[in-house]
């Protein structure tokens, strides 16, 4: 019996199922242990609940970059967190420029539109010089080739806005109409105005790059390339410019979702995109890596995660100061998913077939 | 006819352009003022000056060696020049704009003093912007020129002048070292000037490099044939010499050098370890470990729990106690780690690895395990090993036990490399299905090269932390996985001497070159990247060792097979 | 390991099935090896050979049936265990480990029948070292038996084509394999070589007493060596029997030598 069990099943699946439950069973047990102490009332969790919405959105709009370049390369862009503290960094010298004309104060909209352009042109300047120089001419070669070029490129990103911009860490301009709550339609709602902003804001983006994907010829050409690249090419497709294009939207998303992080966190500086993006790749696996909405809801599901975990699970299982873990959990959730389901939460669409 | 048109002006345009842009890149990313106080010859060439200017010398060299392969040498000379000249156009604007408008605010070097350097000596604005474009375009014109050289003599000067640079960068390290030592007295005062080399030096190093270059050049310079040349018995009492002597030299290395260089050397030697350890899991068995440094942290930390004597106290054993725990927990951890991860591809692999270090991170920084690991204060105290009454107080010391632990792994690599766990590990990193379908063991291999490697970094963890007496989470971030990630593709994946090469130029150099330490990510994320790009096998490639250990004489010595090791990640 | 045999048939499959899915590549097929047989299977494209002989080493789970190597049933088992019992093979697309030498690829294929492990290696123990000499003496020999004398140093990559396709034969020679399994090994070879491929084969059964399970393309090659031939069609076995049976079989002919006999044109055409 024990025989024919263990040849279908090797020992170290048997070690991970075991990991996996133990896990599960402390999520639960401190889960139960902290809703059951009544520590936090219902308004907290609810305040949990929106700010993780706000992180995940951005987490959403970094990841969908990766997804789109996974989609299309087959690769980690491992630097797109780069790619992200470019825009917002860079985007950081004229918000303090606005600030100090009075500008942000009397036309905020404007600035914030201001601000995002910037940040999304020098996004997806950084991503497609990326490409030009790292990354083209290692198409074709083995995997890990281009999964290293990256990450150097990402060093190589960190340490260029270190040099360039300073070491130390910033802080964004305040922007005096996102202060305190949401005040709409007669009442005041239980959510920031800022953290409504960034949901809003995200959500727009995420609707017109599905749009974009779906509908336009440009995104189809992007499908195409994604299905079958000499097929595409033999169709007429100009394959190169479909992946500068490819770059190029992730960036500007990156772009976006820099000003966003920046009204939610308002410091900058230059390592701030590394565990953001990582986190954000940790989205895209959730959702099942080359599936865009997949990357929207992984990001919302991660950012939540992040902000419920330390309180309702870590504070439950007695652990001391859990915030300080936060992290700690979105890396624990990325290795479980890739370890027990790879192809993510949402199914995987494109990755499979060139594995 | 259509190649006659692939180098025109516009050509040079874009050369100059990029030649331009890499200078400013330089400039404002801070290096030229950081470096320009390191002189190289004495009181006229410095590192920074170096900086600015080799993006203009590189490129008239990649304009000249284009244009000379479509048109004449006189065009290729005067392309090379004109490339310079574009690329000093953009930092005389730079100047020129730096000067009149406060750039400060964004970007943060240009500095008064770095306007001062870009004057280039000059008193008025119009001098400096015409001794920048003069300059650069001789030196793009030397760049051109150099594309031209016969490839010989253009390695002989490379050669030469990478000495000259490095016996530079060496003067105070030198001075240091030698200082004191009578013999080094009138040897130090005639190449050296107060600042930077003197000329009299400069031009010694330079020809020493260059017939160093052409000797071994000319062919003459083949130890490796002679020796195997010789009959059987012959062969072996010189290869027992040369490794006798060598290790004769490597024992009396600290005693010889003294406090600091030991010191550097022990770091390179604890970067050389875990190298090795790497080397197995990426270059033989081909898994990107990219929380690599976790192992090292556990050797650290668990020599630091069981032997300190501070507040956190435990058990107080001594170094040679804790050492083979510290070795065996992180072993253990590798296997542990390795589980999970058996059945992933190669680039999920290396996020998730990535994943496991960062997690280890958090854990040590955390107040929940603070009071067994210290958090962010660390661990304090940690006694220095002794045998006996010998204690191993101070890096001329430490060297020896780091040098036993190199012997000790690169023995146990190179053993492995070619028996049959190494061909394993080898042909899974080749592709696994056939591997497997050779009756390759998948689980265990694998488990296998990630247990070596985290013994190794366990060991190197152990040293350190008994070496440095105190250790602190910020010692285990990821930027070390990065660093010995660099160092074995710098030396070459899969190479042993590779590691050790690599170490010697990613971490020893360095360190001796203080204001290098703010660029030195920069360097390694660059030299990653093209590496990649250039020279994916390294600078020591992977030898196909079957050779060497083959009764027949070997063919051609020098000749190894171009390894396309583009495909051996 | 023994080389005494338990069974009439070194390989039988019992209603082996194959479905990816909704798609079945390999229906209820069974086949009977005889022992030091050469035996051919056959199909036009997509006919579910290859997958066939990955279910057969364990690459793919099969969704039903039994596989019974030389009276035991190998069904579920891991490739590297599968070798181990004595099945090996090569690939329609030459896999070779491209980055070691010939003698390397060669030896990683006596991989299963070595036993010095990691402290063995290290301590570089007699039985290590005399293991190490023996398989690397083995190696050689089955390097000039395939012909590849003088070759052993060059990296795999760096042979010519038809080398690899003889290399890879060795390298799975090398595991002392009952039974070799070969895909396709005169794909993209000339005439000339794929006669004398033919003929290599032939002298595999001869010299070294191995059954080979075969899938080819070229009519050629499998009229002229193979004992029993079976021919399959989307998955499924539409003919079995000699050589001069199949040939006359109105099935096969209908499903796959009018096809086959065009390929045949092609293939003369090409070369």
């Amino acid at each position: 019996m024990f025989h024919r069990f263990m040849r279908r099943h090797d020992t170290t699946d048997i070690v991970m199922w075991l990991i996996g439950f133990g896990l599960l069973a402390a999520v639960i047990y401190g889960s139960f242990v902290t809703l059951s102490s009544g520590k936090y009332d219902a308004s907290v969790w609810l305040d949990f609940t929106i700010f993780g919405l706000a992180q995940g959105s951005v987490y959403a709009l970094i990841a969908l970059g990766y997804t789109l370049v996974y989609g299309i390369l087959f690769m980690i862009n491992f630097a797109h967190g780069e790619v992200f503290t470019g825009g917002v960094f860079t985007a950081y010298f004229v918000a303090i420029a606005l600030e100090n004309s009075g500008f942000i104060e009397r036309h905020w909209v404007l600035s914030l539109l201001i601000l995002m352009a910037v940040a999304m042109t020098v996004s997806v300047l950084v991503a497609v010089v990326l490409e030009r120089i790292a990354y083209r001419p290692l198409r074709g070669a083995p995997r890990l080739v281009p999964l290293i070029t990256a990450i150097g490129a990402s060093f190589f990103l960190q340490y260029t806005y270190r040099g360039i911009y300073g070491s130390g860490i910033k802080t964004y301009p305040d922007f005096p109409a996102l202060d305190g709550k949401l005040n709409m339609f007669g009442r005041e709602w239980p959510i920031l105005t800022v953290q409504a902003l960034v949901i809003v804001v995200a959500a727009l983006m995420m609707i017109f790059l599905y749009w974009y994907v779906q509908k336009t010829k440009a995104g189809k050409a992007m499908r195409a390339v994604a299905e079958d690249k000499e097929a595409a090419a033999l169709m007429g497709i100009d394959v190169d410019r479909v992946i500068v294009n490819t770059f190029a939207l992730g960036g500007s998303m990156a772009g976006v979702a820099g000003i966003l992080y920046a009204l939610l966190f308002k410091q900058v500086n230059a390592f701030m995109g590394f565990i953001p993006g990582i986190k954000a790749f940790t989205a895209a696996v959730l959702g099942g890596i080359g599936n865009v909405p997949g990357a929207m809801l992984g990001g919302l599901f991660l950012g939540i995660v992040e902000s419920l975990g330390p309180s309702l699970i870590l504070d439950g299982l007695g652990i001391p100061s859990p915030y300080q873990l936060k992290d700690a959990i979105a890396f624990t959730l990325l290795v479980l998913v890739l370890i027990f389901r790879p192809s993510g939460i949402m199914g995987e669409r494109l990755s499979e077939k060139k594995a | 006819m259509d190649k006659e048109l692939k180098f025109s002006w516009s050509e040079i345009l874009k050369f100059g352009a990029i030649a331009g842009i890499v200078a400013i890149y330089v400039i404002l990313v801070g290096m030229v003022e950081a470096f320009n106080d390191r002189y190289i010859i004495s009181e006229t060439v410095t590192l920074g000056q170096i900086a600015l200017f080799s993006p203009v010398f590189l490129l008239g060299y990649f304009a000249a060696d284009k244009a000379r392969q479509i048109k004449s040498t006189g065009f290729a000379i005067l392309s090379s020049a004109l490339v310079g000249l574009v690329g000093g156009i953009f930092v005389a604007a730079l100047l020129f704009l730096g000067a009149n408008i406060n750039m400060r605010a964004v970007f943060l070097n240009v500095s008064p003093d770095l306007l001062k350097i870009l004057h280039l000596g000059q008193e008025t604005m119009l001098g400096a912007i015409a001794a920048n474009l003069i300059i650069s375009a001789i030196v793009g014109l030397f760049g051109g020129l150099f594309a031209l050289t016969p490839h010989k003599w253009s390695n002989a000067l490379l050669v030469g002048l990478s000495i000259v640079l490095l016996m530079g960068i060496m003067q105070e390290l030198m001075t240091i070292t030698f200082g004191s030592k009578d013999w080094y007295k009138p040897i130090g005062k005639f190449i050296y000037a107060q600042k930077g080399l003197s000329w009299g030096g400069a031009i010694l190093f330079l020809i020493l490099g260059a017939a160093y270059s052409l000797w071994r050049g000319s062919g003459k310079f083949r130890p490796a044939a002679k020796v195997a040349k010789m009959p059987a018995k012959q062969r072996m009492t010189v290869s027992l010499t040369a490794w006798a002597l060598g290790l004769i030299i490597l024992l009396a290395l600290p005693k010889f050098l003294g406090s600091y260089p030991s010191e550097i050397l022990t770091t390179v030697g604890i970067y050389i370890i875990m190298g090795l350890g790497l080397n197995i899991v990426v270059g033989f068995a081909g898994l990107l470990d990219l929380g690599y440094v976790a192992f090292f942290a556990i050797g650290a930390y668990t020599v630091g729990v069981l032997t300190t004597t501070g507040k956190l106290a435990t058990v107080g054993w001594s170094f040679w106690m804790a050492l083979p725990i510290a070795v065996f927990l992180a072993m253990f951890a590798g296997v542990l780690l390795g589980i999970p991860v058996l059945k992933m591809r190669g680039d999920y692999l290396a996020i998730v690895t990535l994943g496991f270090g960062e997690i280890i991170r958090v854990l040590v920084l955390s107040d929940w395990l603070k009071p067994f690991i210290g958090g962010a204060q660390g661990i304090l105290q940690i006694p220095k090993p002794h045998i006996g009454g010998f204690v191993f107080k101070g890096p001329q010391q430490m060297y020896y036990i780091v040098l036993a632990g190199i012997l000790l792994v690169g023995y146990v690599a190179w053993r492995l490399r070619d028996a049959r766990v190494g061909r394993a590990w080898k042909a899974m990193r080749e592709d696994e299905d056939v591997a497997e379908a050779m009756g390759i063991h998948l689980v265990s291999t694998k488990l296998m090269a990630f247990a070596t490697g985290a013994a190794f970094a366990g060991l190197a963890g152990a040293i350190f932390a008994a070496k440095l007496g105190s250790i602190f989470p910020q010692s285990f971030n990821l930027i070390v996985s990065i660093n010995v990630l660099s160092l074995i593709i710098v030396g070459g994946i899969g190479s042993l001497p590779g590691v050790v090469v690599g170490a010697l130029i990613l971490v020893g150099l360095p360190e001796l070159l203080r204001e290098f330490a703010d660029f030195r990510m920069l360097f390694y994320g660059a030299l990653l990247v093209a590496m990649m790009l250039v020279k994916p096998e390294g600078f020591v490639p992977e030898k196909t060792h079957a050779r060497e250990l083959s009764e027949k004489e070997p063919f051609a010595p020098e000749i190894e097979p171009e390894a396309p090791a583009r495909e051996t990640i | 390991m023994t080389t005494e045999t338990k069974s009439k048939f070194i390989l039988e499959t019992v209603h082996v099935t194959k479905q990816f899915g909704g798609l079945t590549a390999v229906k209820d097929l069974s086949i009977q090896v005889p022992q030091k047989s050469i035996y051919s299977v056959i199909g036009p494209n997509g006919a579910g050979k290859t997958t066939f002989f990955n279910c057969i080493t364990g690459f793919y789970k099969v969704t039903e049936g039994d596989i019974i190597l030389d009276g035991e049933s190998i069904v579920g088992l891991r490739p590297d265990t599968i070798v181990k019992k004595g099945i090996s093979r090569t690939y329609q697309n030459i896999r070779l480990f491209q980055n070691l030498t010939a003698l390397e690829n060669v030896m990683v294929g006596h991989h299963p029948r070595m036993s010095a492990g990691w402290l063995g290696a290290v301590l570089n123990t007699p039985h290590t070292r005399s293991e190490e000499r023996k398989t690397r003496e083995m190696a050689m020999e089955l390097l000039a038996f395939v012909g590849l004398k003088g070759y052993e140093y060059e990296l795999a990559t760096n042979l010519p084509y038809g080398q690899q396709r003889r290399l890879e034969i060795a390298r799975a020679l090398a595991s002392e394999p009952k039974l070799l399994l070969l895909d396709e090994p005169t794909a993209g070879m000339n005439p000339s070589e794929t006669e004398e491929m033919t003929e290599f084969i032939d002298n595999l059964r001869k010299e070294l007493g191995i059954t080979v399970l075969l899938i080819e393309h070229d009519m050629r090659v499998v009229m002229s060596i193979s004992d029993i031939i079976t021919v399959l069609d989307y998955g499924e076995k539409i003919a079995e029997g000699a050589p001069d049976d199949v040939r006359a079989n109105p099935r096969v002919i209908e499903a796959y030598l009018g096809r086959g006999a065009a390929t045949q044109h092609e293939t003369q055409a090409a070369a």
